[in-house]
C-alpha cells in the first residue's frame, strides 16, 4: 500500500517521541532544546506537506489529503509553531517534564492533522481525541497552581462529555446507514430518502448530538461555559493553542459532517436549511452574548478568551452559508485568526514572563515603556477587530459576503453590529496603552523565539490583509474538496 | 490628460511614504520631523493642484484612471480616478492637510506619533476620494478611523479619552451599514461587481426593493458622517476636544466625505432610493439647519458655537442634495463643501490661536479684543462674514444657488431655511460683538500676543480662495459642470 499521503503525520509523530526521549537522556535538561527541535519538526512537517502530503487517498477513502486538508493542517502547523515559539518563558517555570511539554503540543497537532483529513466517522472521533487529550495535560501544566489544575480538570470532564455526546450521534448515523464512511452516509441515507420519503426522527437526534458536541469544542453559547476558566488557567501559549488550533480542528470536523456529508439531501424533518438555521441561531446568541460579556473582563486572558468565543460566531456566519464561498471563506477565516490571536496571545505571554500580571489595567502606559510591543499588540487587535486593511477585516468579509449570498442578510446585520461592541473592548486596551497619562515600569524586550514569533505574526496580519490573493485562491481551492 | 506615472496613486501615497521616513526619525528631532510632515503634505497638495491644472472640464469621464487586478477571489480591483466631484474635494484636502500640518507646529506631545497618524489619515482622505472600487473605498474609509481615534484622544482636550471612542464607535456603526449595503448590491449585479462605475450603470435595473434598502444603509453610514440630524451628537464632542488641526481636518474634510458619499455612490446609484426619500432628506436638512443654528447660539465656548454651526451649515447641502433634480442645486452643495471647508476650518484656525494664548474659548471672558489684536480681529471677522453668507464671499455664492436650485423643489422649505440664514447672522455677529467690541480688560487679557507668521501663513490660503471664488465662482462652477450634469443623467433613469 502507498503510505505516502501519510508521510508528514507519520513524521511528526516520530519526531515528537524523539523530542521526549532526547529530554529524558540528556544530563542536563535545557528548554532550548527540546522547543528549538520541536519546531524545526514543524518546519520539516511542513516541507513534507507540501511535498508528500498534497493529494491522494488510503483506505478506500478513510483518509484523505485534500486540499481542504492541506489548508487546515498549515494552520495547524503555524498555530503549533507560534505556540512553542512562545513557550521559552512558560517552560523555563516548569520544574520538570519540559521535553513532554513540546512532545505533547506536536501529539496534538498529529491529532489534528489527521482529523483535517478523515472522511470516516471514526477515523475522525479519534483524531479529535488525539486532540483533545494531551491538550488536557497541557493545561493543566502548572499542576501545582490551582488555577492550572482547575483548568485541565474542567476541560477533560466538559471534552469527555462533549464527545460522548458526539460518538453517541455518529453511532446513531451509523445505526441508520450500516457505514462510517462520509460519502457512503450520504449516498445511503439520499437512497433512504428517496425509497420512504423520511429518515426518521432518530436522524434528527443525531444531527442534535453532533450538533451539540462539536460546539462544545468551539465554545459556541450556550456551550461556552468551560472556556474562559480553562483559557485563565492554562499556560498562556496552550491557551492560545487552544484558541486557535482546538477551534480550528472541531470547525474542520464540523465542515467535514455538516457541509460534507448532510449537504447533498434534504428530508421532510431536517433539510440542509434546518441545521442552518440552528447554527445561524447559535452564531447569533455566540456573537452577542461573546463580545457583551468580554466588555466586563479585567484579566486580559479572559477577554481575550470571551473574544475568541465572538470569533467562533463569526465563523459560524461563514459555515451557515454552506457553500463553496462558505466553506473558502471559513478557512481564511482562520487563517487570518491564526496570525492576529496568535500574536495577541504572544504578547500576552511575553508581557506575563515579565511582569508575572495578566491584568488588563497594568497595560496602562505601556507605548511610552514598549512601543513596539504595544504598536504590535494594536495592531493585533485592530486585526481582531476587523479594522482595513488588516487580514482580520478582509476574512470578516468574505464570510459576511458568503452569508449575504445565502440569503443570510439578517445574520450579517446582526454580525456587523456586535463588531462595534467588538471595537469597545479592544480599543479600551489601546486606550490604555497609549492614552493613559501613567508610564508603564516595564520596558520588555522579547527574547529571541518570541520575538521571531511576534514579527511572523505581525507580518501575516498585515501581508495577508493587504494581498491575500494566493491565500484566497487556497481557501477557494480547498472548497473544491466538497461537492456543491 | 494621462501621465507617464500614476499621479492619483502617488499623491494618495504620498503622506504615507513620509509616515515610512518619519519612522527612522529619532523621537526628539522634533524640527526634522515637522519639516518632513511639512515636505509631504506639501508634495501631496502640489500633485492635487497638477490634477486640477490638467484636468479637462468639458467630459465627465473619469480621468487620470488607474486599474490593476488586485484581489480577483473578491473582484476587487485596484482602481482609481477623478471627475469633477472629486477634483474640488481633493484640492480642499491638499491644502487642510498641510494648513494642519503647519498649524500643529506648536506640539510638543509625543511629536513623532502625531505627525504619523496625521500623515495616515492623509492618506485615508485622499483615497476615498479617488476610489471607484467600492472595497478599496471601503478600506481608506475605515483606515482614516484609526489615526482619528488616537489624534483626538492623545493630543485632544480634557475629556478627549470620552470624544474619540464615541468617534471610534459612532463612525464604525454607521460605516458597517455601507458594509452590508456594498455586499448586496455585489451579489445584485451580475456578473459580479465591486466596480462603482459599473454599478452605476447597472444600479437602476436592481429590483425597487433592493435599491431602497441599500440606499438606507448607505445613508446612515453617510448621514454619521455628514452629520444629518439626529446622527450628529458625536460631532459636538469630536471636534471641540481635538487639538486644532484635526478640528480643522474633521469640519473640512471629514464631514464632506458623507455628502461625496451620497454624490458618488447613493445618488446616481440608486435612483429610486433617492426618489423615494427626496422629501425626508430635505427636511432632515431643514432640521440641521434650524436646529445647528439655534443651539450655535446658545453656545458659551468658540469652539462649539463653530461646530454646532458645521451641523447648520451641512444643512444646507442635505436641503439641496434633495433636491436632486436640479444642477443649480447640486452645484450648490458642492460650493457649500468647498465653501464650508474653507470658511470652518479657518474659524477653527482662528479659535485655536486665541485658546492657545487665552487657555479658554469661553465667549464671556472676552470682549473689545479688536484693540489689542486687530490682525486677529480682522482675520476672523472676516471669515465670520463668510460664514453668514456675506456677498463677495463664498458662503454666499453657495448658499445662494442651493436656495435658487431647491426653490422649484421645496419652495416652502427654502422659505423655512431662508430664516437660518438670519439665525446665523445673529449668533455670529452676537459672538463678534462680545469677543472683539466692547470694554477692554487689559489687566486680564493685557498680555495677549498678537497671531504670528506662522499662523496667518497657514490661515492666508483659506482667506485668498473664500474671496476668489466668492467673486469670481466660474472656475469652480464649470469644473463641475459637466460631471454634476451626468449625475443628474443618470438618476433620471
Amino acid at each position: 500500500m502507498d503510505l505516502t499521503p501519510l508521510i508528514p503525520e507519520v513524521f511528526l509523530f516520530a519526531w515528537a517521541l524523539m523530542v521526549l526521549l532526547v529530554d529524558v537522556f540528556s544530563k542536563r535538561p535545557s528548554v532550548a532544546r527540546p522547543a528549538y527541535m520541536s519546531m524545526a519538526g514543524l518546519v520539516i512537517t511542513g516541507i513534507l506537506l507540501a511535498r508528500f502530503g498534497n493529494g491522494g487517498a488510503l483506505w478506500t477513502g478513510m483518509f484523505v489529503a485534500d486540499s481542504f486538508a492541506v489548508f487546515f493542517k498549515i494552520i495547524f502547523l503555524g498555530a503549533a509553531f507560534f505556540a512553542i515559539g512562545s513557550s521559552f518563558g512558560a517552560a523555563a517555570r516548569m520544574s520538570h517534564h519540559r521535553g513532554e511539554y513540546f512532545s505533547l503540543i506536536l501529539m496534538s497537532t498529529v491529532g489534528m492533522m489527521f482529523l483535517a483529513s478523515a472522511k470516516e466517522l471514526i477515523t475522525l472521533y479519534i483524531g479529535l481525541e488525539l486532540t483533545t487529550i494531551p491538550l488536557f495535560v497541557l493545561a493543566a501544566y502548572f499542576k501545582t497552581d490551582r488555577k492550572s489544575a482547575e483548568a485541565g480538570l474542567k476541560y477533560m470532564i466538559i471534552g469527555a462529555a462533549s464527545s460522548a455526546l458526539l460518538l453517541y450521534g455518529l453511532s446513531i448515523i451509523y445505526g441508520l446507514t450500516g457505514t462510517t464512511y462520509l460519502h457512503q452516509v450520504t449516498i445511503n441515507l439520499s437512497i433512504h430518502w428517496l425509497a420512504y420519503g423520511d429518515v426518521g426522527p432518530a436522524f434528527t437526534l443525531a444531527t442534535m448530538m453532533i450538533i451539540a458536541g462539536l460546539v462544545f469544542k468551539l465554545a459556541i453559547v450556550p456551550f461556552h461555559m468551560w472556556a474562559p476558566d480553562v483559557y485563565e488557567g492554562a499556560p498562556t501559549p496552550i491557551t492560545a493553542f487552544l484558541s486557535v488550533a482546538s477551534k480550528g480542528a472541531g470547525l474542520a470536523a464540523f465542515l467535514r459532517i455538516f457541509v460534507g456529508m448532510f449537504i447533498a439531501f434534504a428530508t421532510d424533518i431536517m433539510t440542509p436549511r434546518d441545521w442552518g438555521m440552528i447554527v445561524a441561531l447559535l452564531a447569533a446568541v455566540t456573537m452577542i452574548v461573546g463580545n457583551i460579556i468580554a466588555i466586563r473582563q479585567t484579566n486580559i486572558k479572559r477577554m481575550l478568551a470571551y473574544s475568541s468565543i465572538a470569533q467562533a460566531g463569526y465563523v459560524m456566519v461563514g459555515v451557515v452559508a454552506a457553500s463553496a464561498l462558505g466553506v473558502a471563506s471559513v478557512s481564511f477565516y482562520m487563517f487570518a485568526y491564526l496570525f492576529a490571536n496568535m500574536g495577541a496571545f504572544a504578547v500576552v505571554t511575553v508581557f506575563a514572563d515579565r511582569t508575572g500580571s495578566e491584568q488588563i489595567a497594568d497595560f496602562a502606559g505601556f507605548s511610552k515603556s514598549s512601543p513596539v510591543l504595544a504598536a504590535a499588540f494594536a495592531l493585533f487587535l485592530l486585526s481582531l477587530a476587523g479594522i482595513p486593511p488588516l487580514a482580520g477585516f478582509l476574512a470578516k468579509y468574505y464570510v459576511f459576503a458568503a452569508a449575504v449570498q445565502a440569503g443570510y442578510t439578517w445574520l450579517v446585520v446582526l454580525a456587523v453590529l456586535t463588531t462595534v461592541i467588538a471595537l469597545f473592548y479592544y480599543a479600551n486596551v489601546i486606550r490604555l496603552m497609549y492614552l493613559s497619562q501613567e508610564t508603564s515600569p516595564h520596558h520588555i524586550i522579547p527574547s529571541f523565539p518570541a520575538g521571531l514569533v511576534l514579527v511572523m505574526t505581525a507580518a501575516g496580519v498585515i501581508i495577508f490583509g493587504i494581498l491575500p490573493q494566493s491565500v484566497l485562491e487556497m481557501a477557494l481551492s480547498a472548497a473544491t474538496s466538497f461537492a456543491f | 490628460m494621462s501621465y507617464s506615472f500614476p499621479i492619483l496613486s502617488y499623491l494618495v501615497f504620498a503622506p504615507l511614504v513620509g509616515l515610512i521616513v518619519l519612522l527612522f526619525i529619532n523621537r526628539d528631532r522634533h524640527a526634522a520631523i515637522r519639516w518632513v510632515a511639512t515636505i509631504f503634505a506639501f508634495l501631496s497638495l502640489v500633485l492635487t493642484l497638477i490634477v486640477l491644472a490638467d484636468y479637462d472640464w468639458s467630459t465627465a469621464a473619469m480621468q487620470f484612471t488607474e486599474q490593476h487586478q488586485w484581489i480577483p477571489a473578491i473582484g476587487a480591483q485596484y482602481l482609481m480616478g477623478v471627475d469633477g466631484i472629486s477634483v474640488p474635494m481633493l484640492v480642499l484636502t491638499g491644502l487642510l492637510s498641510l494648513v494642519a500640518v503647519i498649524i500643529s507646529f506648536n506640539i510638543t506631545k509625543r511629536v513623532k506619533e502625531y505627525f504619523v497618524f496625521l500623515l495616515l489619515l492623509e492618506t485615508g482622505m485622499l483615497g476615498v476620494f479617488v476610489s471607484l472600487d467600492f472595497f478599496l473605498f471601503y478600506i481608506f474609509w475605515e483606515v482614516m478611523l484609526v489615526p482619528m481615534y488616537f489624534l483626538i484622544g492623545v493630543w485632544g482636550g480634557s475629556r478627549r479619552e470620552y470624544a474619540a471612542i464615541k468617534f471610534f464607535l459612532y463612525t464604525l456603526f454607521g460605516s458597517i451599514f455601507m458594509l452590508v449595503a456594498i455586499l448586496v448590491l455585489y451579489f445584485s449585479s451580475d456578473p459580479h461587481t465591486l466596480n462603482m462605475l459599473e454599478l452605476t450603470q447597472v444600479g437602476p435595473t436592481f429590483a425597487r426593493g433592493i435599491q431602497i434598502f441599500a440606499f438606507v444603509f448607505f445613508f446612515i453610514a453617510f448621514a454619521i458622517k455628514v452629520p444629518v440630524w439626529p446622527f450628529h451628537t458625536w460631532l459636538p464632542d469630536a471636534h471641540v476636544e481635538a487639538p486644532t488641526a484635526i478640528s480643522i481636518i474633521l469640519a473640512g474634510v471629514l464631514l464632506k466625505m458623507g455628502t461625496y458619499g451620497m454624490l458618488r455612490v447613493s445618488w446616481p446609484m440608486l435612483p429610486q432610493g433617492i426618489r423615494y426619500f427626496s422629501i425626508p432628506i430635505a427636511i432632515l436638512g431643514i432640521i440641521a439647519i434650524i436646529y445647528g443654528a439655534l443651539v450655535s447660539m446658545a453656545q458659551k465656548d468658540l469652539k462649539k458655537l463653530v461646530a454646532y454651526s458645521s451641523v447648520s451649515h451641512m444643512g444646507y447641502c442635505m436641503m439641496a442634495l434633495g433636491a436632486y433634480t436640479s444642477v443649480t442645486a447640486l452645484s450648490g452643495c458642492m460650493f457649500q463643501m468647498v465653501s464650508h471647508g474653507l470658511i470652518t476650518g479657518a474659524l477653527f484656525l482662528l479659535v485655536g490661536v486665541l485658546y492657545d494664548r487665552a487657555h479658554t474659548r469661553e465667549i464671556a471672558a472676552f470682549g473689545g479684543l479688536g484693540k489689542k489684536l486687530p490682525v486677529y480681529t480682522a482675520i476672523m471677522t472676516l471669515f465670520c462674514m463668510a460664514s453668514l453668507g456675506l456677498p463677495g464671499m463664498s458662503g454666499f455664492i453657495s448658499e445662494f444657488m442651493i436656495f435658487i436650485g431647491s426653490f422649484p423643489s421645496f419652495p416652502v422649505m427654502v422659505g423655512i431655511a431662508v430664516l437660518g440664514v438670519v439665525l446665523t447672522a445673529a449668533y455670529i455677529l452676537r459672538m463678534v460683538q462680545r469677543v472683539f467690541l466692547g470694554e477692554f480688560d487689559a489687566a486680564k487679557w493685557g498680555g495677549l500676543t498678537e497671531i504670528n507668521l506662522r499662523e496667518i501663513l497657514a490661515v492666508a490660503p483659506l482667506a485668498v480662495l473664500t474671496i476668489f471664488i466668492g467673486v469670481y465662482p466660474k472656475p469652480l462652477s464649470e469644473l463641475m459642470q459637466a460631471t454634476l450634469q451626468n449625475i443628474i443623467t443618470l438618476m433620471a433613469r
